[in-house]
């Protein structure tokens, strides 16, 4: 089966859980930003968890099925209409050959997550459908959706039938948004006051923030901890010798705005990074909106594992629920 | 030589050889690297080589964060003692300097620039102690530079420049990175080189481009047929600069598929490098003209 987009939206691209084992060569993992979003809507529709789905940022797509289709819809909140017919975000729901899926105005996170039953089923690259736009990977040839594709969908499985989710199993989310963040990398390189400034400061998501990296602003400028730069490093306080960069690293180019490397995210450079957004709280980044604020919040290791172990069990209660 | 560890989060290991970049840093890293994968430990999802440091990220629901490091400590001993010395490839590389292409780009974000009245090239030659942009360009293009790191996007190989420390090229990066680079874009950084792969984000400073595929997804380009990819860690370049015909020349060939590169089967020996680099750098360059 296959469906039409008539209106891509903003950025709508096909994305799975992504291509590990190239990151050393600068091709990143990549994958939905929400991962748990993306595994719901597979879940909802009956697929396995690392199919390929849609994911919008900020703007639903319009997609008009060629044959009879089971959908989902999970991860920001914005309503869902199968023609004019409104649908419920978090639940699976038939769409007919010939009807439309198109969406209302974002109410509040950044990207949905669309599953079909049977999984979007264009040709993998390195093992992921994933699209990587910057080189070319993955998706539908390589880049994101545009009004006129038509794009190919596998068949629906023996699994493929309706589901709701109770949102009660979903986490509840802080207000400023609260990011978790382990201290490591290049930490030692700030004042302990810088250090303190970090965390005590309230930012703004930047309006540069993407698949890659995540900007933000308003904070206060690091302060250095003193030293004559290391040879090969580059004369700015902020420079190391390129190296390796963490998923959810934070770097501070000029020390100014911190950036979060995310799914799409280069695999080394020249900036420092401070330390790491703990696992858990990187599919949270992709729900935020430009302009939120938010507070990083410094843990130990222990913490991070405990929240690690949090998540997956909550997403196995989930699996429970929509078996 | 100080080694050190530190996560990067919960799921990653950085282990630093030295906060300065070296050959004998690459080299350890190398080793470590190389040893930690040798190894098949349970749990490890990826290890990423460095100029002067490499990464592992692991699995925490497989193998306990404190685990991971103290295995990974254990492989520094053996890198010490490990040969340095690599059966490599010496590539020509050629260069359009100073190319219309980059200089549009440089010319769009010189609000990003420490100097934002000249080019990339201007300041380079002028902190770097050289009369000209072209004494400086000679300088860039005599010796050969080593691969000591691919990543940051699609296969960008990183190059360190196989000369004296005193004769090292060293620039700072952008203040702020740009959001543009065209592809192929030849850079600099630090003391590296780069060749951005693909056309992207960027904060070293442009020196011109090259008309070679570096990185073909599609794998369409005919050397690039059985990896999308070219560079490996311990390449050798050459960079040779070329003029517009040069460059349009070398571009249609790459589409016609009668493009090959010219490569020849070397080793490397850092000790011997160490002792004599002019000879060393001549043998590799000695190489390259008998293909």
């Amino acid at each position: 089966m296959t469906f039409e987009v008539i209106k891509p939206g903003l950025l709508t691209t096909i994305q799975d859980l992504g291509r590990p084992g190239y990151f050393h060569l600068g091709i990143p993992e990549g994958g939905a930003m929400d991962r748990a979003a993306m595994r719901i809507a597979n879940m909802l529709v009956g697929n396995p968890e690392d199919a390929a789905g849609l994911e919008a940022v900020f703007m639903g797509p319009e997609l008009t099925f060629n044959d009879d289709a089971l959908v989902a819809v999970a991860g920001a909140e914005m309503p869902v209409y199968v023609d004019d017919e409104e649908r419920d975000c978090w639940s699976s729901f038939p769409v007919k050959a010939g009807q439309t899926l198109k969406f209302g105005y974002l109410k509040s996170g950044a990207r949905i997550y669309i599953a079909i039953a049977g999984g979007i089923d264009t040709p993998p690259a390195l093992g992921s459908r994933a699209t990587y736009p910057i080189g070319a990977l993955g998706g539908f040839e390589g880049r994101a959706l545009a009004a006129g594709d038509t794009v190919p969908v596998g068949k629906a499985g023996a699994r493929a039938k309706e589901r709701k989710l109770d949102r009660s199993l979903l986490a509840k989310q802080p207000k400023p948004a609260e990011l978790r963040v382990l201290p490591g990398l290049y930490w030692h390189r700030l004042t302990q006051g810088s250090q303190k400034q970090f965390f005590a400061d309230e930012w703004k998501v930047a309006p540069e923030a993407d698949r890659m990296g995540y900007r933000f602003r308003g904070g206060n400028p690091m302060e250095f901890v003193e030293r004559e730069q290391p040879f090969g490093a580059g004369s700015d306080p902020s420079n190391i010798v390129d190296g390796c960069y963490s998923y959810g690293s934070i770097q501070i180019p000029g020390g100014t705005e911190p950036i979060v490397l995310h799914r799409d995210a280069v695999s080394g450079g020249g900036y420092f990074t401070i330390g790491a957004i703990i696992s858990a709280d990187m599919d949270l980044i992709g729900q935020l909106q430009p302009n939120m604020p938010v507070k990083f919040r410094q843990v130990d290791m222990q913490q991070s594992l405990n929240a690690r172990h949090e998540r997956s069990a909550r997403l196995e209660r989930i699996r429970a629920a929509l078996a | 030589m100080k080694t050190r560890y530190s996560y990067g989060g919960d799921e990653h290991i950085f282990v630093e050889m030295d906060e300065e970049m070296s050959l004998d840093a690459f080299f350890k890293s190398l080793a470590m690297s190389n040893a930690a994968k040798d190894a098949n430990i349970d749990g490890v999802r990826e290890i990423c080589p460095a100029n002067a440091s490499f990464q592992v990220r692991y699995d925490p629901d497989v193998i306990a964060p404190e685990d991971m490091m103290a295995k990974l400590k254990e492989f520094e001993e053996k890198a010490i003692n490990a040969e340095k010395r690599l059966e490599t490839r010496i590539i020509e590389v050629p260069v359009f300097y100073q190319d219309p292409w980059t200089h549009e780009c440089v010319m769009r974000f010189r609000e990003r620039h420490q100097d934002p009245s000249g080019t990339d090239l201007d300041y380079a030659a002028r902190i770097n102690g050289y009369d000209s942009v072209e004494a400086f360009i000679e300088a860039h293009h005599s010796a050969p530079w080593f691969v000591s790191m691919v990543g940051f996007v699609s296969g960008l190989p990183f190059l360190y420049q196989l000369v004296e420390r005193e004769k090292q090229l060293q620039v700072p990066k952008y203040l702020k990175p740009r959001t543009d680079t065209p592809k192929q874009t030849v850079g600099y950084g630090g003391c590296f080189s780069c060749v951005y792969s693909v056309r992207g984000a960027g904060g070293y400073q442009m020196f011109g481009i090259t008309p070679m595929t570096i990185f073909d997804a599609d794998q369409k380009v005919s050397y690039l047929r059985d990896f999308m990819v070219f560079f490996k860690p311990g390449d050798i370049v050459k960079w040779k600069p070329i003029d517009r015909a040069e460059y349009d020349r070398i571009l249609k060939a790459i589409e016609d598929g009668t493009y090959t590169p010219r490569i020849a089967e070397v080793t490397f020996d850092l000790e011997d490098f160490n002792t004599d680099m002019d000879g060393t750098n001549a043998k590799l360059m000695e190489a390259l003209n008998d293909v």
